[in-house]
C-alpha cells in the first residue's frame, strides 16, 4: 500500500521538482543533445551515395573490423580474468590483499594517454615484458587488444565482486547438502547468479573499448589497414578538415554503439527477468 | 483540534486509493484506521497529513479548511511505518530536529530546544539514549524517538502510519497500552493505521474499518465488534462461521437444517449466508432443532480458551467454536466425537442493506 | 519497556570471504591455481605499467627529471588541466545532485529516457565527443561565423577544452547518485518537511547528509578522469604549446618527439594524483559503508 504512495500521479510535497526537472533537462539539451544532434545533421548535408562511399571506403571498413574484433577479444579477455580476480577477492585470503583490490580500479584513474605510453614501453619488442617474445606485440592488433584489456578491466570486476560477495553461504550448502560437487555448485548454482553481472560488466567494457583512444594510439602503430581503429580514422579525417568524412564515420559508430547497447539492455532485461521477479 | 474529512476522494493513475471519504472526529479522540493492505487507511492517513493531494474533497481542522494547506502548515505530528528517523542524527538531534530547522523569528533559543528534547526523552524513557545514533536502538526504541520527534513541534494532531507495525508481539502489546496512556495524559487528537483488528480494538476511541478505498463501518470498538454491518467488517475484525442456505419466511434453511433469523420475514434469498463468531457458537451434546450434527476434528488447549474444529457432517465444512475451559470440562469432548452446534447469534446480510 | 541492549547492527557481509566450511572451499590446488592466475594477470596489467612508469621517469637522473617537471611548457600544461577542471568538476556536481533529485525523488513521464541521455555520454566515443564541439563552434561550425565576427573563440581555446570535458565526465556525478537516493526513498524528507522544515533545510540537513560519502565518490572519479581526458581534448585543443596543452597533451607530444625521460616525469605526477585518487576512494568506501 505504501509502496503505492507517490507512484503513478506525484502528489508533489517534496520540493524542487520542476527547479531540478528544469535544470536537468537544460543541461543535457545544451551539453549532450544539441552537440550530438550536430553529427546527424551534418551528415544529411551528404548525398546517400556521399554517405555509402566514405562510410565503405576499404581503409574505413578495416577499421570497424580491428575495432570491433579487439574490443570483442578485450571483453571476452576480461570476462574471463576479471571473474576469476572477482572470484579471488571476494572468496580468499591472500597478503596485501586489501592494496591489490584498490589497484584494480587504476585504469579508471590513470590517465589514458599515460596507460598507452607505460604500455607501449613494456610491451615494445625491446620492452621490458616485449623482448621477451620473438613476436611483436606493440604495434599489432595484439598490442591494441593489451590497452583495452587494461581499460576495460575494472568495469567487470567491479560489477561481479558485489554480487558475489551477497550470494549467501545458504544456498551453496544446500547445493553441497544435495550432493553437488564443488564444480557442480558454481556451474549450476554461483554462476546463474552471476550471469547478469557479467554480461553488464562485459558490455560496460566492451562498449568503452569501442570507442577508446587515449591509450590505444601510442601502443597500435596506426597503420592503415592494419592497426588504425576506428576513432583514429575520424581523427586523422579531422586533421585533414575533412569534416565530412569524419562525421559520417562518426555516425556509423555512434549507430553501432547504440544499437549495441539498446541490444544489450534487452538482453539483461530478459536475464533479470529470469533471475529475478 | 477536530477534523473533518469531508467526500475524499484519490486515485493513483487506474487505481481508487480513495472512494468519497468523510468522518468527523471529536477533539482528543484516538481514532483507528483498520482495514487491510491496499484498502486505503494510509493514504487517507497521508491525505490527511498533507503528504498525499486529494484529487476532491475537503479537509477541516476546527472548522478551518486546510485542503490546499502545505504540511508544514497545518500542525500535525506524523509517525511514519519505518520511522524515518535521519540516520545521520542522534536521538537528541532527530527530537531536536523540528525546533531547530523552524525561521529563527519562531525558533527557541538552545537552552529551551535542550529542556523540551530532554523532557520528551523523559517521557518516552529514552533520556540515557540521547547520544546514540538510529542503528544502535531496537525497533520499540526507534518508534519511540519517532514519536518524541513527532511531539517535539507540538502537534495539534498526530497520525502514525502502522505504529506497531515492525516490532514484535510482546513488545507491540507493551507500547501500544503506553501510547493510549500517553494519549489520555495529553489528549491530542490522534489517528493511527493499522491492520492488526486486535490492535484496534484494545487502544482506538473509534474504529474507522476501511476496505477498497471506502468505509465500511464507524463505530466504537463494541459496536464494530459485535454488530458489524456487513460480511466484510464481520470477517475482518475476528473469526467467523459461515452458515449458507435459503432465507424463506425468517428462516434460514439448508437440508435439515434450519434456524430462526429475526427480522427477515419480508425478504427472500436463495444463496443467503449467515454469519456467527466462535464464542457464540454452542455445542449441544444432543440434537434439537435449530442445530446442525458435526464431529469434533481437534482441540486446541490455548490457555483459559478451548478452540474445537468441528466438522459438519452434512456438508463438507469446517466450524470453529470457542469455549472457556471450566466449560470444555463440562462437555468432555474428544476428538471424533458426534455433537450438534447451534449458532447462538446468527446474522444474515440482506444485500440491500449493505450494498450501496 | 524491552530491554534497552541496541540491537545487531547490519554489518557489510565480509564473512563470506573468509568462509571455513570445508563443503564450501575449492581444493587447496585449485584455490592456488586461481590466485596465482589472478595476481599474474594484474601484476601484467597494472602493476608492472604503473612501477614501469616512475622507473623510466627516473631514468636520465633527478635533474632530468625535475627539469622535465618545471618546464614552462609542462607548468602551463597543469595550469591550463587545474583550471579546466575546477570549472568541468564543480559544474557536474551541481547537475549530478539536481539529475538525481530530479531522477530518484519523483515520478514523471520520460523518466527513463532522461535517465538514458544523462547516460549517453558514456556509449560515445571520446573522439566524437570533440568531433560534436568543433561542428558546433569549429570555423566551418554551426556557429563558426558568428563566432568569428564577434571575435570569440571556442575550439583550439580553453571553453572548447571545458566543453568536451564536461561532456565526458557529465553522468559520473549522477550515475554515483542515483543508486544512492534510489535506496534512500523520500520518508526522510518527508518527515523533515511533515516537522516544518522548508525544501533547502530539508535538502541541507536531510538529504545532503545522507549523500555526502556518494557525493565525494563521485567527484574523485569525475575529477580522475576530468584530469586524463585525452581524446576529446585533444580533438578541441589545437595542441598550441604553453597555450591550449593539457598534461595528457603534453605527455603526447613529449613522447612523439622521444623525450621519453620527460613525457614519463610528467606521466608519473599524473599517476601520483591517480594512487592518490585510488586512496581517496578506499577511503570513502570505507566511511560510507560504516555510516
Amino acid at each position: 500500500m505504501s509502496s503505492l504512495t507517490l507512484k503513478k500521479k506525484p502528489a508533489r510535497i517534496i520540493p524542487g521538482f520542476h527547479l531540478s526537472l528544469g535544470y536537468t533537462m537544460l543541461y543535457v539539451s545544451l551539453l549532450v543533445l544539441l552537440p550530438l544532434s550536430m553529427i546527424f545533421i551534418n551528415t544529411m548535408s551528404l548525398s546517400w551515395a556521399e554517405f555509402i562511399a566514405i562510410i565503405s571506403d576499404p581503409r574505413a571498413v578495416a577499421s570497424y573490423k580491428l575495432s570491433f574484433g579487439t574490443a570483442l577479444t578485450a571483453g571476452l579477455l576480461n570476462v574471463v580474468f576479471g571473474t576469476i580476480i572477482a572470484w579471488v577477492l571476494v572468496r580468499y585470503n591472500f597478503p596485501f590483499k586489501r592494496i591489490i583490490d584498490g589497484l584494480v580500479d587504476l585504469p579508471f584513474a590513470l590517465p589514458t594517454a599515460v596507460a598507452g605510453i607505460a604500455l607501449t614501453s613494456l610491451y615494445a619488442p625491446n620492452g621490458w615484458i616485449g623482448q621477451f617474445f620473438d613476436f611483436k606485440i606493440a604495434f599489432t592488433p595484439l598490442g591494441i587488444i593489451i590497452a583495452l584489456t587494461f581499460i576495460g578491466l575494472p568495469f567487470v570486476v567491479r560489477t561481479v565482486q558485489p554480487v558475489l560477495q551477497n550470494i549467501s553461504a545458504e544456498i551453496e550448502e544446500a547445493s553441497a547438502s544435495l550432493g553437488a560437487t564443488r564444480l557442480q555448485t558454481f556451474t549450476k548454482v554461483i554462476f546463474p547468479e552471476l550471469a547478469p553481472a557479467i554480461l553488464t560488466g562485459f558490455s560496460l567494457a566492451f562498449a568503452r573499448a569501442l570507442g577508446e583512444y587515449g591509450s590505444v594510439v601510442f601502443i597500435a602503430g596506426n597503420m592503415p589497414m592494419k592497426t588504425e581503429i576506428t576513432p583514429l580514422i575520424i581523427m586523422t579525417k579531422l586533421e585533414q578538415y575533412d569534416y565530412a568524412g569524419a562525421t559520417a564515420i562518426a555516425t556509423v559508430m555512434l549507430v553501432t554503439s547504440f544499437v549495441l547497447l539498446f541490444t544489450i539492455n534487452i538482453m539483461q532485461w530478459l536475464a533479470n527477468r529470469r533471475f529475478v521477479h | 483540534m477536530s477534523i473533518q474529512i469531508q467526500n475524499v476522494s484519490k486515485r493513483f493513475g487506474t487505481f481508487q486509493a480513495l472512494q468519497d471519504i468523510s468522518i468527523d472526529i471529536q477533539s482528543g479522540e484516538l481514532i483507528a484506521l483498520l482495514g487491510p493492505s491496499g484498502s486505503g487507511k494510509t493514504s487517507l492517513l497521508r491525505v490527511i497529513a498533507g503528504l498525499e493531494t486529494s484529487d476532491v474533497g475537503e479537509i477541516f481542522f476546527d472548522g478551518q479548511s486546510i485542503t490546499n494547506h502545505h504540511p508544514k502548515e497545518r500542525n500535525v505530528g506524523f509517525v511514519f511505518q519505518h520511522y524515518a528517523l535521519f540516520r545521520h542524527m542522534t536521538v537528541f538531534e532527530n527530537v531536536a530536529y523540528g525546533l531547530r530547522v523552524r525561521p529563527r523569528k519562531t525558533r527557541p533559543s538552545k537552552a529551551e530546544i535542550e529542556a523540551k528534547v530532554m523532557e520528551l526523552l523523559r517521557l518516552v524513557k529514552l533520556e540515557n539514549f540521547a547520544d546514540r545514533y538510529p542503528t544502535q536502538l531496537s525497533g520499540g526504541q526507534r518508534q519511540r524517538v519517532a514519536l518524541a520527534r513527532a511531539l517535539a513541534v507540538e502537534p495539534k494532531v498526530l497520525l502514525l502510519d502502522e505504529p506497531f507495525g515492525a516490532l514484535d508481539a510482546k513488545v507491540r502489546k507493551e507500547l501500544r497500552r503506553w501510547l493510549r496512556k500517553l494519549h489520555d495524559d495529553f489528549h491530542i487528537t490522534s489517528i493511527f493505521v493499522t491492520h492488526d483488528q486486535e490492535e484496534a480494538l484494545d487502544v482506538a476511541d473509534r474504529i474507522v474499518v476501511m476496505n477498497n478505498g471506502k468505509i465500511e463501518q464507524i463505530g466504537s470498538p463494541d459496536e464494530v465488534y459485535t454488530h458489524p454491518n456487513s460480511p466484510f467488517v464481520y470477517d475482518f475484525l475476528g473469526n467467523v462461521n459461515l452458515f449458507k442456505g435459503r432465507l424463506h419466511n425468517g428462516k434460514l434453511t439448508h437440508g435439515e437444517f434450519a434456524i430462526d433469523v429475526p427480522d427477515s420475514h419480508a425478504h427472500t434469498q436463495d444463496d443467503a449466508v449467515g454469519y456467527v463468531r466462535p464464542h457464540d457458537t454452542q455445542i449441544e451434546k444432543t440434537a434439537v432443532t435449530g442445530t446442525v450434527p458435526v464431529t469434533v476434528s481437534h482441540i486446541h488447549l490455548l490457555g483459559p480458551i478451548v478452540q474445537i474444529e468441528l466438522r459438519r457432517e452434512d456438508m463438507d465444512e469446517f466450524l470453529e467454536a470457542e469455549l472457556s475451559k471450566e466449560h470444555f470440562h463440562v462437555l468432555q469432548l474428544n476428538v471424533g466425537d458426534h455433537v450438534f452446534v447451534r449458532p447462538k447469534q446468527l446474522k444474515v446480510f440482506i444485500p440491500e442493506d449493505f450494498s450501496i | 519497556m524491552e530491554h534497552s541492549t541496541p540491537i545487531e547492527q547490519t554489518v557489510p557481509n565480509k564473512g563470506a570471504s573468509t568462509n571455513k566450511h570445508a563443503a564450501l572451499q575449492e581444493p587447496r590446488f585449485v584455490r592456488y591455481t586461481l590466485t596465482f592466475i589472478a595476481l599474474a594477470f594484474l601484476l601484467f596489467f597494472i602493476v608492472l605499467p604503473l612501477v614501469s612508469i616512475f622507473i623510466t621517469a627516473f631514468q636520465k637522473g633527478a635533474q632530468v627529471y625535475f627539469d622535465s617537471i618545471t618546464h614552462p611548457d609542462a607548468l602551463s600544461a597543469i595550469k591550463l588541466t587545474l583550471t579546466v577542471v575546477a570549472i568541468a568538476v564543480p559544474l557536474n556536481a551541481i547537475f549530478g545532485v539536481m539529475a538525481a533529485w530530479v531522477l530518484t525523488k519523483f515520478n514523471f513521464r520520460g523518466k527513463n529516457l532522461l535517465l538514458t541521455i544523462v547516460d549517453l555520454p558514456f556509449a560515445v566515443s571520446p573522439v566524437i565527443a570533440g568531433l560534436v564541439f568543433v561542428l558546433l563552434f569549429g570555423a566551418q561550425g554551426l556557429f563558426g561565423e558568428w563566432l568569428f565576427a564577434n571575435d570569440i573563440k571556442i575550439i583550439f581555446a580553453l571553453p572548447g577544452i571545458v566543453l568536451a570535458t564536461i561532456f565526458v565526465t557529465l553522468p559520473f556525478v549522477a550515475r554515483e547518485l542515483i543508486p544512492l537516493m534510489q535506496a534512500q526513498g523520500t520518508t526522510e524528507e518527508e518527515a523533515s518537511i511533515s516537522l516544518g522544515a522548508s525544501g533547502f533545510k530539508t535538502f541541507w540537513h536531510v538529504t545532503l547528509p545522507n549523500i555526502k560519502w556518494g557525493l565525494f565518490y563521485g567527484l574523485i572519479l569525475c575529477n580522475a578522469r576530468a584530469i586524463g581526458e585525452f581524446g576529446a581534448v585533444s580533438v578541441v585543443s589545437g595542441h598550441i604549446r604553453g597555450m591550449t596543452n593539457t598534461m595528457p597533451l603534453h605527455i603526447e607530444i613529449l613522447y612523439n618527439e622521444y623525450q621519453f625521460a620527460a613525457a614519463f616525469a610528467v606521466a608519473s605526477l599524473m599517476s601520483v594524483l591517480a594512487i592518490i585518487t585510488l586512496v581517496i576512494k578506499d577511503i570513502v568506501d570505507w566511511k560510507s559503508k560504516s555510516v
